[in-house]
């Protein structure tokens, strides 16, 4: 061969065309699958929302099912404001749709930081997070007749992040369901935040709006009221994670179930 | 270098009998799990579900017949001050392709593989063979090595979930099928009966553990792997 396979020249050049190359292959799948992969996590959120309330769906009839149970799709601010409601069947394109708001994504591009600098300081938290334009969605479900209200929520366990679904009774206090997921969280420890029988012990909880945390987590087996549910032993941060997402993300829905109770009156 | 694979003649056929050992030599005298103690991890985490075993056996299969070619075919003009990034570059592409494509088509066994595939870059099994074997032959019999390695992975995947699931979940999963329970439920202590699924099988150890049985019953069938000391 004529050319010098180990001149610096040649590196180079055969770099610049194994990134292009490589580059344009890896766009061309991402693009053509996205539309794809995009319709699944749609699936598995609707599995997830129905999850909370009790619903066991599959991705085969998760859409039908999610039209059927969700009646009502509300967007609030951070300051609980009613920003829109529909009833309409859920349109992956329409921006402005509750179903589209990725709370993960505002959480990574915002609220982690924002929690992280007010450092337990909720008005610090409140001030930093209410110019950012956030929207929060809520979903209003009827099961045979019952109101539910399902919350998602997104928040940081140990090792990367946790998310859940928390569904609320008729009153607005009483916890009818909880369903929780993590990333990278350590298995047999954090990671049994997914497993039933973590998740069967909010069922019946209540929030308590008179004091300073509406729920928690207690750590070591402490005991436990109808406020609070027990932590996972050697999960401690994963559980902290549980308890700080909850009691943020709560607060935002009860300032919007307030305002929506004195609008009745 | 490899130690037993010298590159192949100019003219030989493609399954001339140097070249069918390319194939069978990786299923048991060079195995890479059970001999050479490569691809451990994703072999212990994996093999909870039959499904996740076949999924996860495809795709290796996949990357290194894709890895071994192309690695194959540019073997004279990779510069060789950067051919480990080379090989890295063409796994990792691969990679994320076979992960796009799951993500698509299979999402739900993609989520149990969770981080697993990504963990496909850094299998020693595929670094190892493009290292030692495309980088030094041709194609064809690299396409064969290729074949061969995955498949010597994969056969102690699905031996290893197959015991697991049978006896940690009372069932058999295969992709697109869902899990079949083909024990009758009265069986079950729960439902009254006498049996209760072994849930020690779907924890790690008993990955561990099934893999040594495999490892033993191979060095007793061939004394030849056992080391002298």
């Amino acid at each position: 061969m004529a050319i010098d396979k180990n001149s610096t020249g040649y590196t180079f050049l055969f770099s610049i065309i194994m990134v292009v190359v490589v580059g344009t292959s890896l766009a061309y799948t991402s693009l053509s699958l996205k539309e794809r992969q995009k319709a699944n996590a749609a699936d598995k959120k609707m599995m997830n929302i129905l999850g909370a309330i009790g619903v066991d769906a599959n991705r085969a009839n998760a859409s039908a099912l999610f039209s059927d149970y969700v009646v009502e799709r509300v967007a609030i601010d951070m300051n609980g404001q009613e920003l829109l409601v529909t009833s309409s069947a859920v349109d992956p394109k329409d921006k402005e749709d509750p179903f589209g708001i990725d709370v993960k994504k505002d959480y990574r591009a915002s609220v982690k930081s924002a929690v992280k600098a007010a450092d337990g300081d909720e008005t610090a938290l409140l001030a930093a997070l209410s110019n950012g334009n956030l929207r929060f969605p809520l979903f209003r479900c009827d099961k045979d007749g019952e109101n539910l209200f399902v919350i998602p929520m997104v928040g940081s366990g140990l090792w990367g992040p946790i998310w859940g679904y928390v569904a609320l009774e008729e009153d607005k206090t009483t916890i009818y369901g909880a369903k929780f997921d993590h990333k990278t969280e350590t298995p047999g420890l954090g990671a049994e935040i997914r497993e039933d029988f973590f998740t069967e012990k909010f069922k019946g909880k209540k929030l308590n709006a008179d004091a300073r945390a509406l729920f928690t987590i207690t750590k070591g087996g402490a005991p436990t009221d109808e406020y609070s549910v027990d932590g996972i032993t050697g999960g401690t941060i994963t559980s902290k994670g549980v308890d700080e997402m909850m009691n943020r993300t709560l607060k935002v829905y009860s300032r919007y179930f307030e305002s929506e109770t004195r609008a009745q009156r | 270098m490899s130690t037993d694979i010298v590159a192949a003649p100019k003219k030989e056929s493609l399954f001339s009998k140097q070249n069918r050992r390319l194939l069978s030599d990786p299923l048991d005298d060079s195995n890479p799990i059970t001999v050479q103690v490569l691809g451990i991890c994703s072999a212990l985490a994996i093999t909870v579900q039959l499904q996740q075993a076949v999924i996860m056996s495809l795709s290796v299969l996949f990357v290194m017949i894709g890895g071994n070619v192309i690695v194959s075919l540019l073997r004279n003009l990779i510069p060789d001050r950067i051919r480990i990034i080379v090989q890295l570059v063409v796994v990792a592409s691969l990679v994320i392709i076979v992960d796009q494509v799951l993500k698509a088509f299979q999402p739900d066994i993609s989520e149990k593989l969770s981080v697993f595939v990504g963990l496909i870059i850094t299998n020693c099994i595929i670094m190892g063979r493009l290292e030692a074997f495309a980088l030094a032959n041709k194609p064809g019999p690299s396409f064969l090595d290729a074949i061969g390695n995955a498949m010597g992975y994969a056969w102690i995947l699905l031996a290893v979930s197959i015991v697991r699931e049978v006896f940690g979940s009372g069932s058999i999963s295969l992709p697109g099928m869902g899990q079949v329970k083909f024990l009758p439920t009265e069986w079950f202590m729960s439902e009254g009966g006498f049996y209760e699924n072994n849930n020690l099988m779907i924890l790690p150890p008993m990955a561990l553990i099934t893999v040594g049985v495999i490892i033993w019953i191979q060095r007793s069938r061939n004394q030849s792997l056992i080391e002298e000391n």
